[in-house]
């Protein structure tokens, strides 16, 4: 039988159980939230890897990322080489008023240029500053963490693996013509 | 008596009227928040937002004094202190420790106490009533509503309490109280405590004030010093209606070293029974209006009647 006014009993012990357990709130600006890896603040660029071939702007879904760039003919380095031309930066902006963090930019870099960095604190108060321009994207690169340890039960990354097969074969041929040679030694 | 005594327990009734509830209301903004897994204030004061209820304070007093341009002017200002005097008066005849450690002893304390808190309940009807809203005349109305139905059985519970003593004097019942009284007066302790809630319209009886539904009553027209005068009473009240059930139902000073201590057991006795109150608050939803008043009539009335044919007939068998 079910005792009456044993649901208001219930309610009563739900909120003294919670008032004894820690809260959850986050006391945010005094202190930092603990973020998880592979947070997305905001989008850091390493300059020096960009090669201008455009696909982070032309892949960006909402087309927040705007490149200038023009062409510089090196002079051939050889009398009968032709002179070179090569890509220089002059415009890197994002706008994160537009971005929308999917981080398509970053997955399609082929060179490695853009990066991932858990710093989120940079509102402003006019929209206008929220398009980071080259020099503040750079900046970003400092606070970028190094990429998270594999997990130790992991495979083995493909280039380790392909290098590890290739030196395996080589010390195996290695043993293989020692072997070989003391053979020969000991028959003569 | 001379004057200096007189004025000096005037004054002492003041300072507890201006600080108990504000530690009531301070203890409610912390036991709420960590019954709901926050924190609650954390910055006011540097310590835990100890000083929440003083900011609050000086906010209100910042506020401009708005009232209708369709109001009962007089009746609209004055609202505020009927609602909250009554329970400075209250407070002044609550006896705190033994030994005449009170305002002022009242041969018939308990009448006085009751009639006077009856009047507080006037304020918020006269705010209502002046306000010139809809939604506050409903509040207001709500108000005498309840008023009405909760005044019987908390009536009924204190005369089981006068009859056990037999005396109506507040110092007379906590002289005659007998550990065995808690279990005795059991079920009018429970009456007289949950009909003083919706007296006070504390959640889960706060159908008066329900902020979601009517605004926030009687009370949806104030702002400022008025309003903070409102809330002040809130909490006055919920000292008040403490106090008197720790007086009435659980011995007031008695307890160990009661001689010394008898003011902190008063004391202790009485913020354990607020701590309940805030507990209910945050537990329970609001009930509706008509669940309110069945709930009066027809649970609190006959448990109430049930504790005086008790209590008679213990009376009766003891003497």
């Amino acid at each position: 039988m079910k005792f009456p006014g044993s649901g208001l009993a219930k309610g009563l012990a739900v909120t003294m159980r919670t008032m004894t357990r820690k809260t959850v709130t986050a006391q945010y600006p005094d202190v930092q939230p603990d973020l998880p890896p592979r947070s997305r603040g905001v989008i850091a660029l390493l300059e020096e890897n960009c090669t201008v071939c455009m696909l982070c702007a032309r892949e960006c879904p909402d087309w927040c990322i705007y490149i200038d760039s023009h062409k510089e003919t090196l002079p051939a380095a050889d009398p009968n080489a032709r002179a070179r031309t090569r890509n220089v930066l002059d415009r890197f902006a994002i706008d994160f008023s537009l971005c929308m963090y999917c981080g398509i930019c970053i997955e399609v870099c082929p060179f490695d240029a853009l990066f991932w960095s858990p710093e989120f604190e940079y509102a402003e108060t006019d929209i206008r500053e929220l398009t980071h321009e080259r020099d503040r994207l750079r900046e970003w690169m400092w606070t970028v963490p190094p990429p998270p340890a594999h997990d130790a039960a992991a495979e083995e990354p493909k280039e380790i693996a392909m290098a590890r097969k290739a030196a395996d074969k080589l010390a195996a041929a290695a043993a293989a013509a020692a072997a070989a040679a003391a053979e020969e030694g000991e028959q003569s | 008596m001379n004057l200096l005594d007189t004025l000096l327990r005037c004054v002492g009734t003041l300072a507890v009227f201006l600080v108990l509830p504000l530690v009531v209301g301070q203890a409610e903004h912390k036991v709420m928040a960590h019954m709901q897994g926050r924190l609650g204030p954390m910055y006011a004061g540097g310590f835990h937002g100890w000083a929440q209820l003083v900011a609050d304070g000086v906010k209100f007093a910042q506020k401009e004094d708005i009232v209708p341009a369709g109001a009962d002017r007089r009746i609209f200002r004055l609202a505020p202190a009927v609602a909250l005097l009554p329970y400075l008066l209250v407070l002044l005849v609550i006896p705190v420790g033994p030994n005449g450690l009170v305002g002022q002893a009242v041969d018939a304390g308990i009448f006085f106490v009751l009639a006077v808190m009856g009047i507080g309940v006037l304020g918020s009807l006269m705010a209502g009533w002046a306000s010139a809203n809809k939604f506050s005349l409903l509040g207001g109305l709500r108000t005498a509503a309840q008023l009405m139905s909760y005044e019987l059985p908390m009536l009924l519970a204190a005369a089981s309490v006068a009859m056990a003593a037999g005396t109506v004097s507040l110092p007379g019942v906590v002289d005659a109280f007998h550990w065995w009284w808690v279990p005795w007066q059991l079920i009018g302790g429970f009456v007289f405590f949950t009909a003083g809630l919706a007296e006070l319209q504390r959640p889960p009886f706060d159908m008066p004030i329900a902020d979601s539904e009517i605004i926030f009553g009687a009370y949806t027209e104030y702002t400022g010093l008025r309003f903070a005068l409102f809330l002040l009473a809130e909490y006055a009240g919920i000292v008040v209606l403490c106090g008197l059930t720790t007086v009435l139902f659980l011995g007031g000073w008695h307890g160990p070293f009661s001689d010394s201590l008898g003011w902190l057991w008063t004391l202790v006795k009485t913020f354990a029974l607020a701590f309940v109150v805030l507990w209910l608050r945050v537990t329970f939803p609001r009930l509706r209006e008509d669940q309110l008043m069945r709930f009066a009539w027809t649970v609190l009335i006959p448990l109430a009647l049930a504790q005086l044919a008790l209590t008679g007939i213990v009376k009766v068998a003891i003497s």
